[in-house]
């Protein structure tokens, strides 16, 4: 049998990401479902799909977040709890840095119509994960 | 009239990639012919039963002189990294579907969920390429 390309594993854990976001998983189990080290295991992620898997993992989450915060009337507690954060204070943070306004502003923009378009799931998961922000940037924005 | 007749995707085994849409998925072979004249080149092809007209078929990544050893090993890697392409599967059913799946081994990357369009779900074949499994909304015409 041919050998699997060493990126096939690291797709498991970018999979594992996407399939059990809603989960309390973190980068360690990210790490066990490409059977690496956890250090080695982010290195490798990094390089091959340009962002670490704390990134790709917490913005899976955040775009999860915010396709409930378009599509449903649950509350922003319940929608944090739903994708797998537990604390709504970071979740809070987390959400304004990456897509510039609170979880309840964010909602309020969107008319509902908007969340009927008829567009495959897969593209918005794709389309929808927002640019990672940290609060480096915020600060060098703040300083120019 | 023009029709889609045959579609290729790429996979890393053509053995591997049988089993799993044979077996796991219960596609049938609709063409299994080695040609010694072309390096044992194998054209290999599958089709959900009861659909005549159309068939996937399971690519070998070539090497030289077909494709570069340079080309082939970057095929090999953005079929890895699941971003050579997706194969989207329709369904009468999507829970009972994905239910019979996963019985068989299937490892779902989103189970069904709602979406405005209909139930959809996705996995991936072991090559990595990524499948959906769509249950479309009947929506009225007109």
């Amino acid at each position: 049998m041919t050998a699997v390309p060493p990126a096939r594993h690291l797709l498991r854990a970018k999979d594992l990401a996407d399939a059990h976001y809603a989960e309390s998983i973190g980068v360690a189990d990210m790490a066990r479902a490409a059977r690496l080290s956890q250090a080695h295991f982010s290195r490798e992620f990094k390089r091959t799909f340009g962002e670490s898997p704390h990134q790709y993992l917490l913005t899976r989450r955040l775009e999860r977040a915010a396709a409930l915060l378009r599509t449903t009337d649950w509350s922003v507690a319940d929608v944090c709890v739903a994708v797998g954060l537990s604390s709504i204070g970071s979740f809070t943070t987390s959400f304004g840095r990456m897509f510039g306004k609170s979880p309840t502003a964010y909602r309020a923009s969107f008319p509902p119509a908007a969340a009927w378009a008829m567009v495959p799931a897969c593209i918005t998961r794709v389309y929808g994960r927002p640019k990672h922000r940290t609060f480096r940037e915020d600060s060098e924005k703040s300083a120019s | 009239m023009i029709r889609i007749a045959v579609a290729h995707i790429w996979v890393h085994d053509q053995q591997e990639a049988l089993d799993f849409y044979t077996k796991k998925l219960g596609m049938e072979v609709r063409a299994d012919v080695s040609f010694p004249e072309m390096g044992e080149f194998r054209w290999l092809t599958v089709a959900p039963p009861g659909q005549e007209d159309v068939e996937i078929v399971l690519m070998p990544i070539p090497g030289p002189p077909v494709m570069d050893a340079e080309t082939a090993e970057q095929v090999r890697t953005v079929m890895a990294k699941g971003f050579a392409g997706t194969v989207f599967l329709a369904t009468d059913d999507c829970q009972k579907s994905y239910e019979e799946l996963k019985a068989r081994g299937v490892e779902f990357t989103e189970a069904p969920e709602q979406r405005p369009y209909g139930i959809d779900s996705g996995f991936r074949d072991p090559s990595g390429n990524s499948i959906r499994l769509t249950q479309v909304l009947d929506v009225p015409v007109g």
